[in-house]
């Protein structure tokens, strides 16, 4: 699940899909690399663009490359099928919205033999969650979310979501503005499953949520990042792929994982039902599961990569070994993976994240 | 006589085909980029899910939230427009004033920041007014308190004002340079002292600008939702964050589409208003 898409990138990838829509409608023939070319739609700034150019490079492949902020800014856009995709990267409970409806395509796993060989079982084993025969989709990125603070301005010992709802700490506390990932912090303080849709738990966590809301600095997506970093806020709610990065700019920073449980999610990639160059979808995601390109997408973007071998390359101790990339999931209790709801719930869940963004 | 006239007529009819000919790119691209769109709006907006009729999107806008949103965006969007006006008529005056050469450069300068993305000159501002930003650190310097307002109204407020005075400026500069110094002379002549001339002649005279600065003004500000979302920290919901959720998160297209319509209303309202002035404005220039 990232979010690490800035304005500016913002601004880049609107000129990027400008461009590509006039290579797409242009002038098929001579865009297309010699064997054809492949229409890949990712996150912002979420693998190395030297994988790109290499893929290029050793298959002759062209790729189409298109980025999103958010799976919610995705599923329209892929559901239309104004533009055709062929690889797309979603998270889990998106996945499952796609592949409930009807979006997606097997895939021939005989076409992408390093999926099977490198990525670890228990990521294979988590998928079930949401592509319960492991069929649509083949795991890119892994993470928990947690709580990111300065240790220059919080004192006491970070363990609980409760240090959101801390006083002490009245605008210097940043949230993440998106509705299931608020709604996670909220009903996870509680006790309650993150994929509930039980009203009167939901109601509960709304109630926190706006109970908290004079305490919060801003509500963010991605600038979370930025903000820690510059000792804008003392307490940032954040994906565990951005901690590492953070710290690396700003050793003051520490990431923990609550004790109430929080979310473990997968981005993982997936094949359109429509896709016109399905075979070369199939080859994408075989080569991005390459021990050597995994590392070089690992060390870009700093994300857990769940494949294994491209984690033994790692040369780092610090960092294969790290509690924030690669943490023991049996320590901790109460996690989860999002679901997807169904319409109504989401429904419920949006109106009640509009009444908070609204007090 | 009645070939030349057929051949006259016939001239005219010419000129009339080339100008429809003419105009056909301008039309055609209307219709797709203006017309089409503003279909589905209203398309969108009429119905549910399942595509039958309903006012509900449109009435939803009576609730708590929705209300609240709205009655926000226009109360902050009044303030602005007030203050840019406050700000924009002296600053027209002052180029207004100045000798042919040097105005067009100082217009010049004046709209060289627009050329920038609106998208940066925000984001820009969000770093000068952070907690640990560029002002607070030249505050923090002399020792003076630090100037708390990102992620507040009043952040908005700056962000709209600092957006959008170019828009106010330009009409307002416009409608006095048209003044004929004669009039203002004649006025003076007359034994008008300063501020007659100005508050009998000169203001009267630049009242279409005046509107016409206001809704360039107002109507931008009343749907924006990127200053807020950026310089108010996702914290104040206006009724453009509402209705761009509703596109992007929420993925309800009918209740985006049906508040669309309910501010659409609003402006329409704005542009009558500007429409009816602006018509009295060029009879008194005449």
């Amino acid at each position: 699940m990232k979010k690490r898409l800035s304005m500016l990138s913002l601004l880049a990838t609107a000129c990027v899909s400008a461009a590509s829509m006039f290579s797409l409608t242009g002038c098929g023939g001579n865009a297309s690399g010699e064997n054809g070319e492949v229409i890949v739609y990712n996150w912002g700034e979420y693998l190395d663009p030297e994988t790109l150019e290499m893929f290029e490079e050793e298959t002759g492949i062209k790729v189409v490359y298109d980025e999103f902020e958010t799976n919610e800014i995705m599923f329209p856009k892929v559901e239309a099928g104004a533009t055709e995709y062929d690889v797309i990267c979603p998270s889990d409970y998106m996945i499952q919205k796609l592949i409930d409806n009807d979006l997606l395509a097997e895939l021939n796993f005989d076409n992408i033999p390093n999926a099977r060989a490198n990525i670890g079982s228990q990521y294979w084993e988590q998928s079930k969650e949401f592509d319960p025969e492991n069929k649509y989709s083949v795991p890119y990125c892994w993470g928990t979310v947690g709580i990111l603070y300065n240790k220059t301005m919080v004192n006491e010992p970070v363990d609980s979501w409760s240090i959101l709802w801390d006083e002490a700490y009245a605008d210097n506390i940043l949230m993440q503005d998106s509705v299931r990932d608020a709604f996670m912090v909220g009903l996870k303080l509680n006790g309650y499953s993150m994929n509930s849709t039980d009203a009167a738990e939901l109601e509960t966590a709304k109630n926190f949520l706006i109970e908290q809301k004079p305490l919060v600095q801003a509500y963010v997506v991605d600038q979370v990042r930025d903000k820690m970093i510059g000792n804008e806020a003392a307490i940032g709610v954040i994906y565990s792929g951005e901690a590492i990065y953070t710290q690396r700019e700003n050793p003051d920073l520490e990431y923990v994982i609550p004790k109430e449980g929080t979310n473990v999610w997968i981005d993982s990639w997936v094949v359109t039902k429509n896709a016109p160059n399905k075979e070369n979808a199939e080859k994408f995601i075989n080569f991005m599961c390459r021990p050597d390109i995994a590392l070089m997408n690992f060390e870009f973007i700093t994300y857990s990569t769940p494949n294994d071998a491209a984690r033994e390359l790692i040369e780092e101790d610090d960092i294969r070994n790290s509690p924030i990339a690669f943490p023991d999931l049996s320590q901790y209790s109460g996690l989860e993976t999002f679901r997807y709801l169904g319409e109504d719930a989401d429904q419920l869940y949006n109106d009640l994240w509009k009444e908070v963004k609204s007090k | 006589m009645k070939d030349k006239k057929d051949i006259r007529v016939q001239k005219i009819m010419n000129k009339k085909l080339t100008g429809q000919l003419l105009s056909a790119p301008y039309l055609l691209w209307s219709l797709i980029f203006i017309l089409v769109p503003l279909g589905m709006v209203f398309y969108y907006g009429l119905t549910d899910k399942t595509g039958i009729f309903t006012i509900e999107n449109v009435t939803a806008i009576m609730s708590a939230e929705h209300a609240k949103a709205l009655w926000l965006s226009i109360g902050l969007s009044l303030v602005s427009t007030f203050i840019c006006f406050l700000l924009a008529y002296p600053l027209a005056m002052i180029l207004a004033n100045m000798n042919v050469n040097q105005h067009s450069f100082i217009v010049l300068i004046f709209i060289l920041p627009m050329w920038m993305n609106f998208l940066l000159r925000t984001l820009a501002w969000q770093t000068l007014l952070e907690k640990t930003g560029v002002i607070n650190i030249i505050l923090q310097f002399f020792h003076l308190p630090a100037l708390n307002i990102i992620n507040t109204p009043a952040a908005i407020i700056l962000g709209m004002v600092y957006n959008f005075l170019p828009f106010m400026v330009l009409p307002i500069y416009n409608s006095l340079v048209k003044i004929d110094p004669n009039v203002v002379n004649a006025a003076r002549d007359l034994g008008a002292n300063v501020i007659q001339t100005f508050f009998k002649i000169i203001f009267p005279l630049t009242v279409p600008g005046v509107i016409s600065g206001i809704t360039m003004v107002f109507v931008p500000a009343l749907t924006t939702f990127v200053i807020s979302k950026l310089l108010g920290g996702s914290k104040i919901l206006l009724i453009g964050n509402v209705i761009e959720e509703e596109f992007t998160q929420a993925g309800n297209w009918h209740l985006g589409s049906g508040l669309s319509i309910v501010l659409m209303v609003f402006i329409i309202f704005n542009m009558i208003i500007s429409a009816v002035f602006d018509k009295n404005g060029e009879g008194n220039m005449l």
